[in-house]
Formats: C-alpha cells, sequence, structure tokens
C-alpha cells in the first residue's frame, strides 16, 4: 500500500460540487419528506398565512402544519384508494416478475446453447432495452386496440375490450383481468432485454468444465439446468428478481402510457389500475393541501420495498452460491 | 454429442431424435419470443403509414394495401401521415381560428427542449461525476469511505421521495409550470445532475487505473488537475462515454418528472416546454377536440415512430457503449 499525504484541501475542492448538489436536491427532498410526513394537516405555501393570520396554524419553512402526528399516515391507512392502489401494485408484481424472470432466463440458456442464428436472435432480444415508456406503451395499447387491434383482429375478437372500450351508459366493458393482461404483456417485454442480457453475461462467465463434467457423467439436461446453471447463476437471479420486484412496484409510467387517458384506467374508471406510484403524484399534485399525505405514502413505499428486499436476502442466504 | 460413441446404434436413434426434438422445441420457443419482442416494433412503423381506411378497416394487412387490398410499394405508403403529424390536419379556417381534426405536434421544439435539457443535464453530471470519482479513487482524505457510503446508501431511496420533496422546491422558486423557458430548464435539469450511480462507475474505472501512473505523475511535478484531465479521463473515456450516452438517453425517456413540472395543457409553439415523452403523450391526448371517432392510431404510430426510431439508431450506433453500463445496473428497473 502506498501512502498518500493527505488531500483534504483538494478533496474538498473536488467534492464540494457534488455534494452541493446532492445536498440540494437529494439530501434536502428526503428530509422534508420526512419531516411534513409527521406534520398534521401540512399545507404547502401556507394557507393559513395567506388568510393573513395563523389560527391554530404553525409556521414551518415553505407551509404551516397543526401539530406533529401521525394524521398523514393514518389518512393513507384508512384511504380506501391507497388499498385498491397496493393491490393492484402488488398484482403486477406478483404476475410479472416471475414471468420476466422465468422467461427471461429461459432465453438465455436457450440463446447460449445454440449456434445457428445466435446473432441474429441475440439482436432481436436486445431490441427493447433502450425504448421510450411512453411510445411503446401507446404502441400496445394500439395492439390491444378493441376494434383495430392486432390481436382482436388475428384472434378475430374484434370488440373485445382489452383495456379500452365504452358502453351506450358510459360504463367500461374493461376489467381488471383484460387491462392487467395488457400491462403484464406489456411490462414482461419491456423488461426481457435487460434479464436477458445479464444472464447471458452471467451463463458465459460458467466455467465450462462443469458441463464437460457432466456430460462425462452422461446427466440429463434438466439435471444439468437444475444442478449446474441455476445454482451458478444465482448471484445474477437474485440481483434481477431484486430489481425486477423493485421496478414492478413503481410501475407508473406504463400503466399511464397503455390508457392514454391521463390516468390509470380506461373511460369511466380513472382509478382502475392505479398504482401506489401514481397515488404518491396524485396527492401532490392535484390537492395542494395532502402534501404531507405524498410524502407519507412515499415513506410506505419506501418500507414496503425495503422490508421486502431484506427478505429476499434472508431467504436468498441459504440458496444463493457465490 | 461425445455421447454418441457409447451407444449401441438403437440408443443412438433415440438419443439423435430426442435432440432433433428438443433442437426444434428450442427453436420454436426462440422465434415465438422473438415474434413477440419483434412485433410491437414491426407494428408500430407499418401502421405509421397506413391510411386510415385501412386502420379502420379491421382486416389484417400486413402492409399497407390500397383499396383492392393489393400491396403498395414503399413510396405509395401514406407516408403524409408524418407531415399530418407535424403540421396537423385542418378542419375548418374559422374565424375564432383554425378549427383542426388533428392537432399539429411540435415535434421540432419537443427535440430541440430534450437536446438542450440533455446537453446541459449530461454536461453538469460529467464534471462533476469525474471531480467525485477523482476524489474517491485518488484522493485520501478523513471520512472517505465514510462519505461514499452515505453516497451509496441514497441510492436505496426510491426516487418517489426526492420528486415529493424536489417538486415543492421548484415550486416555491416558483419554477414549475413556469412560462420561462430557463426556469423550466433549471427545473428540468438540476435535480438530476448529481448522480451517485455514475460516481460509483466511474470511481471503479478510476481505481482500476494503477498507482503508479500517478506517482510518476507526481514525480514529474504534474499537479492533480492535470492529471485528472491528462491521464485519467483519457484512459476512463469508454466509460465516460457510457454515461453520456445513459444520461441522454435518461433525459430522452424522462416522463415523470417533465410532466409533473412543465406546462402541458397550454402550450402554445412559443410557450412550448414539453421534452419527448410527456409531449408524446400530452400531444396526442389533446390531438382532438371532440372525443371523434376517427381512428388517430396511425398518426399515434407515427409520434411513436419519430420517438422511438432516434432511439434504436443510438443503440446499434453504440451498442458497445450502452453494455458497459448493463454489468453495473440496468437504465431501467
Amino acid at each position: 500500500m502506498v501512502e498518500f499525504k493527505k488531500d483534504g484541501w483538494r478533496a474538498a475542492i473536488a467534492l464540494t460540487p457534488m455534494i452541493l448538489f446532492l445536498l440540494v436536491f437529494t439530501f434536502w427532498p428526503i428530509i422534508n419528506s420526512v419531516i411534513w410526513a409527521f406534520l398534521d394537516d401540512f399545507s404547502y405555501g401556507g394557507k393559513a398565512i395567506s388568510h393573513g393570520e395563523l389560527g391554530g396554524y404553525r409556521w414551518i419553512t415553505g407551509g404551516t402544519f397543526i401539530k406533529v402526528g401521525i394524521a398523514n399516515f393514518k389518512s393513507v391507512l384508512t384511504d380506501q384508494l391507497f388499498w385498491v392502489a397496493l393491490r393492484n401494485t402488488a398484482l403486477i408484481v406478483i404476475v410479472s416478475v416471475p414471468l420476466t424472470v422465468i422467461i427471461g432466463l429461459g432465453i438465455a440458456v436457450g440463446l447460449n446453447s445454440i449456434k445457428k442464428f445466435q446473432g441474429f436472435y441475440q439482436t432481436v432480444f436486445f431490441l427493447p432495452y433502450v425504448t421510450n415508456t411512453i411510445a411503446l406503451g401507446m404502441v400496445f395499447a394500439t395492439l390491444f386496440h378493441q376494434n383495430y387491434g392486432l390481436v382482436n383482429i388475428v384472434f378475430n375478437k374484434i370488440g373485445f375490450a382489452w383495456i379500452n372500450g365504452t358502453t351506450f351508459t358510459g360504463t367500461t366493458d374493461v376489467t381488471l383481468v383484460t387491462a392487467l393482461t395488457v400491462l403484464t404483456a406489456y411490462t414482461v417485454w419491456n423488461g426481457l432485454a435487460f434479464k436477458i442480457i445479464v444472464f447471458l453475461s452471467g451463463l458465459q462467465n460458467i466455467d465450462k468444465q462443469y458441463y464437460q463434467a457432466a456430460q462425462i457423467d452422461s446427466a440429463s439436461r434438466w439435471r444439468i439446468f437444475s444442478k449446474i446453471t441455476v445454482p451458478l447463476l444465482s448471484p445474477m437471479i437474485l440481483y434481477i428478481t431484486i430489481t425486477s420486484f423493485i421496478g414492478a412496484f413503481k410501475a407508473y409510467s406504463s400503466v399511464i402510457a397503455i390508457f392514454g387517458t391521463g390516468r390509470y384506467g380506461p373511460e369511466g374508471e380513472p382509478n382502475m389500475l392505479i398504482t401506489v406510484v401514481g397515488y404518491i403524484y396524485d396527492k401532490m399534485e392535484y390537492g395542494g393541501t395532502p402534501y404531507g399525505v405524498a410524502a407519507a405514502a412515499s415513506l410506505i413505499l419506501f418500507f414496503i420495498i425495503l422490508i421486502i428486499t431484506v427478505l429476499q436476502l434472508q431467504i436468498s442466504k441459504k440458496r444463493v452460491h457465490y | 454429442m461425445n455421447r454418441e460413441l457409447y451407444l449401441d446404434p438403437k440408443e443412438l436413434k433415440i438419443f439423435r431424435t430426442k435432440q432433433i426434438i428438443g433442437k426444434t422445441l428450442l427453436y420454436l420457443f426462440l422465434t415465438i419470443m422473438a415474434i413477440y419482442i419483434f412485433i410491437p416494433f414491426y407494428w408500430m412503423i407499418i401502421s405509421s403509414v397506413k391510411e386510415s381506411w385501412e386502420i379502420e378497416s379491421m382486416r389484417l394487412t400486413i402492409l399497407p394495401v390500397d383499396k383492392q387490398y393489393k400491396l403498395l410499394w414503399p413510396w405509395d405508403w401514406q407516408w403524409s401521415n408524418y407531415k399530418d403529424l407535424l403540421f396537423g390536419i385542418k378542419k375548418a379556417e374559422g374565424e375564432i381560428g383554425t378549427e383542426w381534426l388533428f392537432r399539429p405536434m411540435h415535434f421540432h421544439l419537443m427535440f430541440r427542449n430534450t437536446v438542450l435539457v440533455g446537453l446541459i443535464t449530461t454536461a453538469g453530471t460529467i464534471i462533476l461525476t469525474i471531480l467525485a470519482a477523482f476524489a474517491f479513487s485518488r484522493l485520501n482524505f478523513k471520512g472517505r469511505d465514510l462519505v461514499f457510503s452515505i453516497f451509496l446508501m441514497t441510492m436505496m431511496i426510491p426516487g418517489e421521495i426526492y420528486v415529493v420533496g424536489n417538486y415543492y422546491t421548484f415550486s416555491s422558486l416558483g419554477w414549475t409550470h413556469s412560462s420561462n423557458l430557463w426556469e423550466i430548464i433549471g427545473t428540468l435539469t438540476l435535480p438530476f445532475v448529481g448522480s451517485v450511480f455514475y460516481t460509483f462507475f466511474l470511481r471503479q474505472t478510476f481505481r482500476q487505473i494503477p498507482n503508479e501512473l500517478y506517482l510518476a505523475a507526481k514525480v514529474d511535478g504534474t499537479t492533480d488537475f492535470k492529471y485528472l484531465w491528462k491521464i485519467m479521463v483519457p484512459i476512463a473515456s469508454a466509460t465516460i462515454t457510457t454515461i453520456i450516452i445513459l444520461s441522454m438517453i435518461g433525459v430522452w425517456n424522462a416522463f415523470v418528472w417533465p410532466s409533473l413540472v412543465t406546462n402541458a395543457s397550454n402550450s402554445t409553439p412559443d410557450n412550448y416546454h414539453l421534452l419527448v415523452s410527456n409531449g408524446l403523450f400530452e400531444g396526442l391526448k389533446n390531438a382532438i377536440d371532440s372525443s371523434g371517432e376517427r381512428a388517430i392510431l396511425n398518426l399515434q404510430m407515427a409520434g411513436s415512430t419519430m420517438v422511438t426510431v432516434p432511439l434504436l439508431i443510438v443503440f446499434f450506433l453504440c451498442k458497445k457503449y450502452i453494455m458497459r453500463g448493463v454489468s453495473r445496473s440496468g437504465i431501467k428497473g
């Protein structure tokens, strides 16, 4: 180890800009969110001030509040819509995460074992890697369009309402199941490329000797897959599971994109597929007053993600081989 | 493969048949998945050059056709959809103003805004990242590891929490929904300039550069800054290129923050601050006055193509660099 002389000053100069930006746009918002979450009836801008008197309100930088408390959390947890959002988010996670991981793994293993056309397939599978969520969401909306969509034309189901379609009474034919199907088709499509890339690079790092040894023992394909490939790939599988879990838990843009109405559902039922993140942004944007509620909801989201990530890490301790 | 040597003819036949069936199934699976991946792109581009009646015909046409359902040559495809997308379709020139069947979408303005915001964000990110990564990888100071772990901890916190806080910060400055271009640009760029992830990424590359180079430069009396600029940056240029590309793509695909802080409802051309993602979304949402029955799916697909094709071109040209970022972390969840 080479001894350096102390570079305190130089480090200060080099780090100041980054730290400054992080303080203002990363740490400050976190601190603020945590504080607001615990201020009852926190109003951004300060509503009592605008009326010229404080009333029972107290002043804090940027707004007013009544007292320190947990009213925001209560308001989130007693809100029917939050539970709808949480249920929808959980459905998205439960359906799309295993599907993407399994299909991604299958494609990666398949790609790795073929020689002919490998480059061609690889190019196709990598295509969606950098796509725009909104643009491709609209493409999926078009594919599943009630009257003009490719899916309904091919399966001769014209008129079947996947994500759009209203009846004469102004209600919608779209159900949670059909909407979720489209969203899943899109989420899986959108996430596959990244998973395949990671799995493929993992597969290429596995020592060929294991496979040669298995061949000498004339192990079956399934045995090779389950006893060599999966265990040696387990760190990648864990990484992909955790990241896709977090990604699915934050679903928002994809839902907005497939409906195209600016809401989380077809016309007539704007909150059909509302997600937790959508719930947070709604509280921020339209209300003004329930800003503390948005902060509280975002903290709840953080804790849910944290708990499940920790759980996954705990469970995987026994199963992941490094 | 080598197993064939140990098998008697009968077993060999079964073995070979099994292998062929396995290979066929494998290729079948890969082909089905490849079609699944490819169809959205294909349908997007093909639909974007179809005429409206064809979209509404409810018949499966693989390529654009004429009214007798004969295939058209590419030069006869409905390329004017792109013109309609950019300039709109007029219904009538009224006294109160133009009535639109389809309102023009200001793609040139979206592109301008996105490139401007992308360049500023990226330039800021690169400068900050290089300096910070240098400090964390080469300089020796008290609390280095502590500061770095605090940095890393923020990566675990979901972005939604920053959004809630930052939205307030910029609102109280009066910069959100502002009609001033520079205030909006500030709002769109500043929160994304300081990136912990890129710092971490570049630090890893910087650490691979041998210390001897640094010491040699010191012996020659080179200043730290000159060493960073003349030696470390060129050596790490591949990583820096990756960061530039990922950062630009990030701005191109940014949707949530731009749609929260920019004025979507009353965007006239000289007061237009949307970026491509939310510009595409808002533009199509507001394209038709009344909920007209006319299918605008072809125009919608033309819009999606306008946003997607540049990304695909960048992806093919810079595949090598984009893939470098994958091993560290994805750009999507």
